[in-house]
């Protein structure tokens, strides 16, 4: 089943096309990769997925239904969620806080009881923290609970913007380049729990540059360049695709380029 | 003892044992009512946090609250009758509605256009309460009716100091139970990351206009109880001045401090009494003070020397 359809999506910043028709069908409970040189578009796409930019073309469609404009704080009620590139932590929060914000569009305690602390509010906080515990566990964090999120190293920070997202309980999860500054071991363990996800049933939309963990975690990837699509497929098949290879290589698939550098 | 320190209402443990111990080294009435002054406008300042400290806005013209709830209780009993009591709540209410209908369409906006149109109200207020002499009195302001509760009239500031502070802790509970409940969390984490909290569906416009609001109330239930402290009120606490003042308050305390709030006014409420005796030097020293401040504590007082005292747990 699609949960995710992208069609068409266009939109340009100044004269700078940086999506031009872009289209691509997501299956529910997969691993896709949106993979491409840099500025090719693909930070600008999930912008647009999760509703911080408003398309100039296309639409996209959560689960059938058409969610093209929806602002972010909609979609995160249709169970869409997201980890940002540059982090976008809450730094005088703890870990622990950090990620029972996540869970906030569960919660149903109320104004008047939060202002007075009244049993509906106790019970709400005891809920949530059991469920970001839930969620810091499943990345590996437990411990780290009660450190202010300030204290914490990038690596950690990276799993830490996962865990705020799983506690949205999504259904499908934009990953924006979790393995970005992380060592082997780090993005090894990485590969571990994006497999979980899947496993869970949490569709993964993933943008990644290492090549390794892209290449055996995905079960399709989808190549931009320039705004536009390059190629889709498995692995196997965009790794031997000559123009996938000539963009990543920075040759030049047509004869004619070849004849301007001479 | 890590778990009482921890809990969330520990902050207000020196409070109270400080509103307690304190009048026993009062030497006359004139020092309860300063310090009362310092309780309203710790509340004031208070509200004004909530909304600088934890939504990451701010209000220009937050003494125009402060005049609401002033004149709420100066012009309500003597106009329409009743007990000032409830024109403590009526001009609460005002005020939060003035605050609802300003902010409503603002808050959806990014940046500081709150700032500039509480600037607007602010001055506004001030100019309507110095030119509608016949209701506000004018520049030269107008009487507030004693407050009777069940046949005892207050007036003594020794009364007004234990109505202050036990309005003040009031507030401070509030706030506090606030931080820590799910309404409180979300706001933090706008003032963090506004495009975090909006992905994880916090709704951002929403939750800021509730602090508004709520600061709104604060101020103007502050503006009420110095009026009924002052029996007389003059436009001068709607003013611009007094604005300044309660933003100085709430960054000299320390952002996002519940008891930074009381500090920061208890600093701006003394030192100007205190400095007095340097007559045609007093501004000048205080400037130099609030300066010194916030070249050397930066985070604002109670933050910056809670980093000294607090040890973490590893």
């Amino acid at each position: 089943m699609t949960l995710l359809c992208v069609v068409d999506l266009s939109i340009s910043f100044g004269g700078v096309r940086a999506l031009d028709r872009v289209s691509f069908d997501v299956a529910s409970g997969t691993v896709f990769s949106i993979i491409g040189p840099n500025g090719a578009g693909k930070t600008t796409l999930f912008n647009i997925i999760s509703g911080l930019y408003a398309p100039q073309a296309g639409h996209v469609r959560l689960a059938g239904e058409d969610v093209t404009g929806r602002y972010p704080e909609e979609l995160a009620r249709c169970g869409l969620s997201r980890t940002f590139q540059n982090l976008q932590l809450f730094r005088r929060l703890t870990a622990l806080e950090n990620v029972m914000v996540g869970h906030h569009r569960h919660e149903r305690s109320g104004l008047f009881a939060d202002l007075f602390h009244l049993p509906a509010c106790t019970h709400q906080n005891k809920r949530t923290r059991g469920a970001a515990l839930d969620a810091l566990d499943r990345v590996g964090l437990a411990a780290l609970a009660e450190r202010p999120a300030a204290s914490l190293p990038y690596g950690v920070l990276k799993r830490l913007e996962i865990a705020r997202a799983l506690a949205t309980r999504p259904n499908l999860l934009l990953l924006d380049e979790p393995a970005a500054g992380c060592n082997a071991a780090e993005s090894g363990e990485l590969k571990g729990i994006i497999r979980g996800l899947a496993r869970d049933g949490i569709t993964v939309l993933l943008v990644e540059h290492d090549m390794r963990l892209v290449m055996e975690i995905s079960d399709r990837i989808h190549v931009l360049a320039e705004g536009r699509t390059l190629a889709e497929g498995t692995a196997a098949e965009v790794r031997n695709n000559p123009a996938v290879i000539a963009a990543y290589l920075g040759a030049c698939a047509e004869p004619k380029c070849t004849d301007a550098v001479h | 003892m890590r778990t009482i320190l921890a809990h969330r209402l520990f902050p207000l443990l020196p409070v109270v044992a400080i509103v307690i111990v304190l009048p026993a080294c009062f030497p006359s009435a004139y020092y309860y009512r300063v310090a009362a002054l310092v309780f309203i406008f710790g509340l004031a300042a208070l509200g004004l946090n909530l909304l600088m400290g934890f939504a990451g806005q701010v209000s220009l013209g937050h003494a125009a609250f402060l005049g609401v709830g002033g004149y709420a209780v100066a012009i309500g009993p003597a106009r329409l009758g009743g007990s000032p009591c409830v024109y403590v709540i009526a001009g609460a209410l005002l005020s939060g509605l003035i605050a609802w209908v300003a902010g409503r369409p603002i808050l959806r906006l990014k940046g500081h256009y709150l700032a500039v149109v509480t600037l607007g109200f602010g001055l506004l207020l001030a100019i309507a309460l110095n030119n509608e002499t016949g209701l506000t009195g004018g520049p030269d302001g107008i009487s507030v009716p004693r407050l009777v509760v069940l046949g005892l009239t207050l007036r003594t500031a020794a009364d007004w100091y234990w109505i202050s502070a036990a309005f003040f802790l009031l507030g401070a509970l509030v706030a506090l139970n606030l931080i820590d409940s799910p309404t409180g969390r979300a706001l933090r984490a706008i003032h963090d990351s506004e495009v975090a909290a909006r992905v994880l569906g916090v709704d951002v416009a929403a939750k800021k206009l509730l602090v508004f609001v709520m600061s709104a109330a604060y101020a103007s239930v502050a503006g009420s109880l110095f009026a009924l402290l002052n029996g007389h009120i003059t436009p001068d606490l709607a003013g611009f001045l007094r604005s300044i003042e309660l933003v100085a308050m709430v960054v000299l305390g320390g952002m996002g401090s519940v008891i930074g709030s009381l500090v920061g006014a208890a600093f701006l409420v003394i030192l100007p009494q205190t400095l007095a005796v340097l007559h045609d030097y007093e501004h000048m020293v205080l400037g130099l003070v609030l300066m010194l401040a916030m070249i050397f504590l930066r985070a604002g007082i109670v933050p910056t020397l809670s980093r000294f005292v607090t040890v973490r747990p590893a």
